[in-house]
């Protein structure tokens, strides 16, 4: 499919009184129609950096921004409003305007347009029925809790009816429940609208709840990017992998597994990383079955992907070292993926 | 009533008030265009605003603080020539306004600029990434987001004024600070100072209550 965004060698270096900041690093991506593209990072990565470049807030001081086929980095004026009305966008604080009541925000870009009245305020009813609001409408924004105020930057942001949704850590400041529900409106207008949604944030859960595909970055630069469930499955870099540690092992995990280390000194303790239909069968009973080795399961969790679920399962292997050999064999011929855990492994 | 205030006239003392009145309305609404027009400027051109310009801020920023800076009596004389240029004399209601306005535009610019600065930038960020225009940033995000500062920092300004139009009065501009002058302290009648001075009081708490009322209408935070 031929992408909606494409980012070419896009770098951004602020100038600062102590020298420049590179925020972003010679970055390239490209992002399908219809698909939700997650980028995750820590703080000062230059993940608002590199989603302020795909609307024009911010200028690339190199490299090609194309979105929808607009030049972003080189058209200005004009044509550059007229580029951000398709490009909607959500923030961490919300930013509504507080002196307007929840329908009049829901009309705000609409006016900008240059939209008539009597079809504004249409267009804002119809929104705040797309994202729940009914009965909120002559509320003001301080009237509202964080939830809700999403709700109305989520719909203020699809008045114009854009090809492409931007989301800057649009649940960071929401609590666990009400940013499952965010999430939710947000797939269910990715799915309902077609829309393309970029999303950053720094909580793994973000990415796996929703987006199809994801990109990690560290100090400006992408360093891994790739399907969702791939990535979760294969993390190669050692950024990714505490990403992903987020959601398949709690804080505890590490310690029980040193421990086990130390109380199973034959054998081996590893973990297997499965996706999606492999999920489903009965390994253990497999290898048991066909193998002479002991399996003892130590800690095992399935996560739910956008795409498909996703488990992790620790399991002491016990038995000669042929044995268990061919049963890690046999293991990895399913798809799954394999790791001895061994106490170098758990320093990451 | 004459037994009390034996002195007054009343006819003479509405006068005055009307003309304080005059002067203080005229004064208000001059005083609030302009200084929304330098508040805004100040704004737009510091850093990190749409029209950032160090030397225009520079400059607009220096002609503010001198203005705001300088005793509005000693103002009044300096602002002699000028106005005897465009209004034709130095007494009167009139001739008062240019020193009124010259003295409290630069003060209220300064309130205008510090509402402004505390509008949230997200919210501005929010109005650019929508496609606005300046100007729609201006009208619809900058002067309704700091409404209830730009009310409340024009009731001050207008309560100084009131104060302003009593010391012009001194000086020949008419009013309550001019009847109160003439007729109060230089012939000594302790009652029309009296009664003048809690008139400029009544006209004080009214427009404070005004000024109050409206900002807690239009503060929807
Ligand atoms: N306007 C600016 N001027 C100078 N430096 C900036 C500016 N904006 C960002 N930076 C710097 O660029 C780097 C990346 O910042 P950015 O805000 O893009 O990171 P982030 O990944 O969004 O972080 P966070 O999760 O904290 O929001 C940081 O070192 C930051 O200090
Ligand atoms: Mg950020």
């Amino acid at each position: 499919m031929k992408p909606l965004i494409t980012l070419e060698h896009v770098t951004k270096v602020y100038p600062t009184g102590r020298g420049n900041v590179t925020a972003v690093n010679d970055v390239s991506l490209h992002i399908r129609e219809g698909e939700i593209f997650g980028i995750i990072g820590y703080s000062g990565a230059g993940k608002s950096s590199l989603i302020r470049l795909l609307n024009g807030l911010e200028k690339p001081t190199s490299g090609q921004v194309l979105v929808a086929g607009k030049d972003i980095g080189k058209i200005s004026g004009k044509e550059l409003r007229q580029a951000r009305q398709e490009i909607g966008m959500i923030f961490q604080h919300f930013n509504l305007l507080w002196s307007r009541t929840v329908r009049e925000n829901i009309a705000f870009p609409l006016e900008i347009a240059g939209v008539p009245k009597k079809e504004r305020l249409k267009r804002a009813d119809e929104l705040i029925q797309l994202v729940g609001l009914q009965g909120r409408e002559n509320a003001y924004p301080s009237q509202l809790s964080g939830g809700q105020k999403q709700r109305v930057g989520i719909a203020r942001a699809l008045a114009n009816n854009p090809k492409v949704l931007l989301c800057d850590e649009a649940t960071s400041a929401l609590d666990p429940q009400t940013t499952d529900s965010i999430l939710e409106l947000l797939v269910d207008i990715n799915k309902r609208l077609g829309l393309t949604i970029v999303l950053i944030t720094h909580e793994m859960h973000v990415i796996r709840k929703i987006c199809d595909r994801v990109a990690v970055m560290e100090n400006g630069k992408v360093v891994e990017e790739g399907e969702v469930l791939h990535v979760f499955q294969r993390p190669q870099q050692m950024i990714t992998k505490r990403f992903v540690q987020q959601i398949t092992e709690p804080e505890e995990t590490k310690e029980t597994i040193a421990h086990l280390l130390d109380q199973y000194p034959t054998g081996k303790v590893v973990q297997f990383a499965f996706a999606g239909s492999v999920t489903e069968r009965p390994l253990i009973a497999e290898l048991i079955r066909n193998f002479d080795v002991k399996i003892n399961i130590l800690q095992g969790k399935i996560s739910q992907t956008h795409q498909g679920s996703y488990g992790v399962l620790f399991v002491h292997i016990d038995g000669s070292h042929e044995e268990v050999a061919k049963a890690i064999d046999y293991v990895r011929q399913q798809q799954v993926v394999v790791e001895v855990m061994t106490h170098e492994s758990l320093i990451s | 009533m004459s037994h009390l205030f034996p002195n007054v006239q009343w006819e003479t003392m509405w006068a005055a008030t009307s003309e304080t009145l005059y002067m203080t309305g005229v004064a208000v609404a001059v005083t609030f265009v302009l200084g929304l027009i330098l508040g805004l400027l100040l704004f737009l051109t510091s850093k990190g605003n749409v029209w950032e310009n160090k030397l225009a801020n520079a400059v607009i920023s220096a002609f503010v603080n001198i203005f705001r800076s300088i005793p509005f009596i000693i103002l009044i004389i300096l602002l002699i020539p000028f106005t005897k240029a465009i209004v034709g004399t130095i007494l009167g209601a009139n001739a008062a306004l240019p020193a009124l306005i010259i003295g409290a535009a630069p003060f209220y610019a300064r309130m205008v600029e510090i509402a402004l600065r505390e509008i949230d930038k997200g919210v501005i960020e929010a109005a650019k990434a929508m496609g606005a225009t300046t100007t729609t940033i201006i009208w619809k995000v900058l002067v309704p987001e700091s409404l209830p500062a730009l009310v409340s920092g024009i009731t001050v300004t207008a309560i100084a004024l009131v104060g302003y139009t009593a010391m012009a009065g001194v000086v020949g501009a008419g009013g309550l600070g001019n009847l109160a002058y003439l007729e109060g302290f230089q012939r000594n009648h302790n009652d029309v100072t009296l009664v003048a001075t809690v008139l400029i009081l009544v006209i004080v708490f009214i427009i404070q209550f005004i000024g109050d009322f409206v900002t807690s209408k239009i503060d929807k935070r």
